[in-house]
């Protein structure tokens, strides 16, 4: 069921990781607005700053002038953020599992495993018109718990 | 991200403050640990306890420290890691990897 937007904030930044620690606070404050707590706010955090890293060096292959989109949604009882990249496109069958013994000592590919760790849910779109879309959300625990 | 390095009863000690992000120059941990083995010392010790966020790129730097100590026959290990840092290495099944210590003298003893 569709519930009604609360808050809403689209960012739109260059590729470039100097550009992480801004993310993230947008991020936290944005969540802790939301309702969240500390534990989950730092989880939501996270989870962005690895999706927008991902989008930087892997879907716009580190090219300052390609941006990043970044929108963040509170909905209900959810916070829902979307990154979005303009890069071929992520297909999540190639991404090695990080725990494998194989890739256990490997320096990368933990970003989007731990995404898929710290939020509720994930899904990754590669739409037509190129490029990745990650859509995260996660549910305010806290938010249940008053409701009972 | 700052490093200060010490020894104890030869095993050196890096104690890293800050956070441990791509952004904030993660490949200094890196660094600071190929300059010590180019300088000999290959027993060494993380200290975490004052690292106040770590991404999967500063994940990442532990790791491939890790294993440029091993391969080149020393000996890395991990002191005072935070909770975050404990529930970041334990879901990447990294706790396996490490050996980790609350403890600087039982670490250090450790070594030897």
């Amino acid at each position: 069921m569709d519930q009604e937007i609360l808050s809403k904030i689209h960012l739109t930044l260059y590729s470039d990781i100097k550009y992480l620690d801004i993310v993230q606070s947008v991020s936290d404050s944005f969540s802790a607005m939301a309702g969240f707590d500390e534990e989950e706010v730092y989880k939501v955090g996270l989870s962005v700053r690895e999706a927008v890293t991902n989008a930087i060096l892997h879907g716009n292959k580190n090219d300052p002038a390609i941006p990043v989109g970044l929108c963040f949604q509170q909905a209900g009882d959810r916070l829902i953020v979307k990154v979005t990249d303009q890069g071929e496109g992520l297909d999540e069958r190639n991404l090695p599992d990080p725990l494998d013994p194989d890739h256990l000592l490997k320096p990368g590919g933990r970003g989007i495993f731990l995404v898929k760790a710290f939020m509720d849910n994930v899904v990754i779109n590669t739409p037509d018109g190129g490029g990745t879309e990650i859509v995260m959300e996660k549910f305010n625990k806290e938010g249940e718990k008053n409701e009972d | 991200m700052k490093i200060e390095t010490r020894t104890v009863n030869g095993v050196t000690i890096l104690d890293i403050s800050g956070k441990i992000t791509l952004a904030e120059g993660s490949v200094d941990v890196k660094k600071s640990v190929r300059d010590l083995l180019d300088s000999g010392r290959n027993q060494i010790l993380l200290n975490l306890g004052d690292v106040k966020y770590i991404d999967s790129s500063g994940i990442g730097e532990l790791v491939s420290s890790f294993t440029t100590v091993t391969n080149k026959g020393g000996k890395l290990k991990l002191l005072n890691l935070t909770l975050k840092i404990r529930e970041l290495l334990a879901i990447t099944k990294l706790l396996t990897v490490f050996e980790c210590f609350d403890d600087e003298a039982e670490a250090v003893k450790s070594f030897s």
